[in-house]
């Protein structure tokens, strides 16, 4: 255990160390590591921040879908009634339109039997006239009884 | 083992606790430990060496993982000094606990590596006969480092508190202001500033080199024969392991007690 010159060698070695670590070593890998702990705090928020909006994302999305639903049920709702309407109406149009067929029907039946009325009348009145023109032949003068004739006719119809 | 020509228990202690030595002036003082100096500063260079290549291509995106290693290490030391030096502490003293961590692990680590056949490498690659590998049993080296730790100390008690205020510190704590008390402080003061260099060095120096001792008992006990060589076989790799450890533990404790000093020289009582 003697004090010698080493001492002062290996003092000498040691500051020249702490030297080098002090300017060479400490710093650049310091700088290296703050900047990747502040790149890693940065991801952290992002991540955080993703997440957020994430959860703000979902909530809306269920939103707009409780909402659609909703809506989807408002609008079959809305075509169930519209549909009942639809049926109501054209069954109703249809009765309409049946009436007025069968009105039409009717009046055309009333016409024709009028004109089949009148057309049998003229016909009836004619064979009377004719009938009794044929009998009375003889003992009427058409010209005299031109009038009577006439009135008869007149009469049946 | 040693080509010595007659080989005994005290010629082989004494074979590995001599060290290369170079005369470079006058007296005993002027000695210097060759080994010691030129393993420490391979040691340094290699160890702080591979930091800084590391560190040269240091990015801040995905590390490699030699610099994941290295920041390993890096980020452990800045969390303690972070712990006890309330400070900028970027400018000087965690770069400080840097070196001194991985620079005295890896002398202290040169105490595992077997002994003899280091020797026997040494003796007949490079052909030193003498040469000690562990620089840290050599009390030179801790001497110097806890010595350059203590003048960092005083250094840092004048340039925070200036000359009145640390001049203060000396007479008034810590027992009191009361003049009466001055010169109590003072020894109280003195003695502390004495041994605060003497048992940083000497706590260091004491465990690697009483492991080294163990080593060079247990290779003894291995040359008696075989169940000697057997046990002292067992005995030395439970003790190897054990070593690492020590060698953690005793680089780790001598960070710690510089960052401590460092810090109560930036602290006002």
């Amino acid at each position: 255990m003697n004090i010698n010159f080493t001492l002062i060698s290996q003092a000498i070695a040691f500051s020249v160390f702490i030297w080098f670590t002090v300017k060479y070593v400490w710093p650049p890998l310091l700088r290296a590591i703050e900047e990747r702990q502040k790149t890693i705090a940065d991801g952290l928020a992002a991540g955080e921040r993703g997440r957020h909006e994430l959860e703000l994302a979902s909530q809306r999305s269920s939103d707009v879908l409780k909402e659609a639903k909703q809506r989807a049920s408002e609008i079959i709702l809305q075509a169930e009634k519209r549909a009942t309407e639809v049926v109501e109406e054209a069954k109703r149009t249809a009765k309409e339109e049946g009436d007025r067929i069968i009105a039409g029907a009717k009046a055309d039946i009333e016409h024709e039997m009028f004109s089949a009325k009148e057309a049998l009348r003229q016909h009836v009145a004619q064979l009377a006239v004719a009938g009794a023109a044929k009998i009375l032949r003889r003992e009427v003068d058409a010209k005299a009884h031109a009038d009577m004739l006439a009135s008869i006719e007149e009469d049946l119809k | 083992m040693a080509s010595d020509t007659e080989l005994t228990p005290t010629s082989y202690i004494d074979h590995h606790l001599t060290y290369l030595t170079a005369q470079v002036g006058e007296g005993s003082f002027w000695v210097l430990h060759v080994d010691t100096l030129v393993t420490s500063v391979i040691l340094g260079v290699i160890s702080l060496g591979f930091i800084w290549l590391v560190v040269r291509k240091a990015t801040s995106g995905v590390p490699s993982k030699s610099q994941a290693f290295v920041e390993l290490a890096v980020e452990f030391i800045d969390n303690e000094v972070k712990n006890t030096f309330h400070g900028n502490r970027h400018v000087f003293v965690a770069p400080t606990a840097l070196t001194i961590f991985v620079w005295v692990l890896m002398m202290n680590a040169m105490d595992i590596l077997p002994i003899d056949i280091m020797a026997w490498i040494l003796e007949h690659a490079f052909g030193l006969h003498n040469w000690k590998i562990v620089p840290t049993t050599d009390v030179n080296t801790t001497f110097a480092l806890a010595l350059s730790i203590w003048f960092l100390m005083l250094f840092f008690n004048v340039k925070v508190k200036g000359w009145g205020g640390w001049m203060h510190e000396l007479f008034c704590t810590p027992f009191g202001k009361s003049p009466l008390l001055w010169i109590l402080n003072l020894l109280f003061n003195f003695i502390e500033y004495v041994s605060k260099p003497l048992s940083h060095s000497l706590r260091l120096f004491g465990n690697i080199y009483a492991g080294e001792i163990i080593f060079l008992l247990l290779g003894m006990w291995a040359a008696t024969g075989v169940s000697g060589t057997i046990f002292g076989s067992i005995l030395g790799a439970g003790w190897a392991i054990f070593h690492i450890l020590i060698v953690t533990l005793q680089a780790f404790i001598f960070m710690m007690l510089t960052v401590v000093y460092i810090s109560m020289a930036h602290e006002s009582h």
